[in-house]
């Protein structure tokens, strides 16, 4: 169990939810007639988990866990395409160490790995460059992945290997974008979505305006918020009270950091060396508009696709879940991860069937670490 | 990966690059400054920056600092973080 003591500032804590409380019980949500939040980014997730925010906060309250975590929504097809690049003998494959467990239909990285393929985990795609450089005899590849927060690293890493001439560095692009996905939500007529809670650090880089169609094509609150507790907590009374006064409004609660307009050198980079793809497959949501990024023909070169012969549209793209698996259902919040028959059982952190248990963003895998005990005891007594 | 962490420029390391060194947590790592480069790099050194999978990102002021290393210090991303700095230091070497 969490407690507002273990907050920074407990004082603070309480005085928001408190706040909460009362606007909660202003608006007239209920239990049974609950406000809809979605936290978009998987940062958001892992913290209201870990701090326990979802009991802390009025039973009015429903947190909707979106899609926000980049190992969560890649299809499995695109994990068989890195490990038939990685499987190269010339290649040395580089990854974010988030991605090794992530189930292919044959295996993981970390299978292929483990079954010989030279895959290594760096922390930077700087790092996979510096190995390019030491390694002029092999083909260096990197697993580029994530919002926006992670693409100007890919991006930058690209120009820089055209102003070096680095000719055996790629990158096997898989980058996606915020916006899209939330708008393919908001057209699901299953999705009942009242406010956002609007993703910090990829805010840092695109600014708080790629929300705007947010309010005025749909009519809903968002608010911006960074992730300590306090930040969600503030955000979500920030939401609450759009809601309770008629008002849709971006809001940005994480104005220390986040900057209106983003970051311009940032977002430079990312428009030099990317463009969108027409559409892009996302695990759980299938294949959405615009919601994914490709390399531009002046940098092809360093395009691990062109220069592979696979990946999007090179081979079948959809790939069924592995059976049982409810991923796509806990991803558009259709049933909680304690409703899916492998949670717990065939699918576990250390055994990962499903992408949401991989990571510690992932709903399934906050839910296992942080929460199946005490759901377990709520249903128990219910 | 996606959570930002910490550190503070103590040096430039390569102009031309646009490379300095920050120290993360008290380890040094080598971070590309091309996100937020004004124009004179070494306006930086001493800056508390947010560092995104080796590129700094954003100036931050130091309480910002403290309480964001505070906050991933609470989920555990800190570490993971500095564990994969690691990684990545091994992996320049050879197969891990």
């Amino acid at each position: 169990m969490r407690y507002v003591e273990e907050f920074r500032d407990p004082v603070a804590a309480k005085g928001v939810l408190h706040a909460i409380s009362k606007v909660v019980t202003e608006i007239g949500a209920t239990k049974d007639k609950p406000v809809h939040i979605m936290e978009i980014c998987g940062g958001h997730t892992h913290a209201i988990f870990r701090y326990g925010l979802d009991r802390l906060t009025p039973d009015g309250i429903e947190f909707i866990h979106g899609p926000g975590c980049p190992v969560c929504v890649l299809p499995m097809s695109r994990i068989d395409e890195c490990v038939e690049i990685a499987q190269r003998s010339e290649v040395i494959f580089t990854t974010f160490g988030d991605a090794m467990r992530v189930p292919g239909t044959r295996k993981s990285l970390m299978q292929a790995k483990a079954d010989g393929a030279d895959i290594r985990m760096v922390y930077s795609p700087l790092d996979a460059l510096e190995i390019a450089r030491r390694n002029p005899d092999r083909e260096v590849v990197f697993f580029g992945l994530g919002f926006e927060t992670t693409t100007p690293s890919t991006a930058l890493s690209i120009q820089q290997a055209a102003r070096e001439g680095i000719g055996n560095f790629s990158v096997f692009c898989n980058h996606i974008t915020v916006p899209p996905p939330i708008k393919a939500l908001l057209d699901d007529p299953h999705m009942v979505l009242d406010g956002f809670v609007g993703p910090g650090h990829v805010s840092m880089v695109i600014g708080t305006h790629p929300y705007d169609f947010i309010v005025q094509d749909y009519g809903k609150p968002i608010v911006v918020a960074g992730f300590e507790p306090l930040d969600l907590l503030q955000s979500v009374l920030m939401v609450l009270e759009q809601i309770r006064d008629g008002r849709a409004e971006v809001e940005n609660q994480y104005a220390r950091v986040v900057p209106e307009h983003g970051n311009a050198l940032s977002l430079a980079a990312i428009a030099d060396v990317y463009e969108p793809r027409p559409t892009f497959e996302w695990r759980g949501l299938g294949e959405i508009d615009a919601s994914g990024l490709r390399i531009r023909d002046n940098y092809r070169s360093f395009d691990a696709e062109e220069k592979f012969g696979v990946g999007y549209g090179a081979g079948p793209r959809s790939v069924a879940e592995p059976e049982g698996c409810a991923c796509g259902q806990v991803m558009t919040g259709r049933i909680k991860p304690t409703g899916c028959p492998q949670y717990g059982t065939g699918c576990t952190p250390e055994m990962p069937l499903g992408a949401l248990m991989v990571s510690s963003e992932g709903a399934c895998a906050a839910y296992y670490q942080y929460g199946a005990t005490d759901a377990e005891n709520v249903e128990a007594a219910e | 990966m996606c959570l930002g962490i910490p550190g503070q420029i103590v040096k430039i390391t390569d102009p031309d690059r646009l490379m300095a060194m920050a120290d993360i947590s008290g380890v040094k790592r080598e971070v590309s400054v091309a996100c937020i480069a004004p124009a004179d790099l070494h306006t930086l050194v001493g800056e508390w920056t947010l560092i995104h999978v080796g590129f700094a990102m954003s100036v931050i002021d130091a309480e910002e600092a403290a309480k964001t290393l505070d906050a991933l210090r609470g989920l555990g991303e800190a570490q993971e973080t500095l564990e994969a700095m690691a990684e990545g230091a091994t992996a320049l070497e050879g197969r891990q």
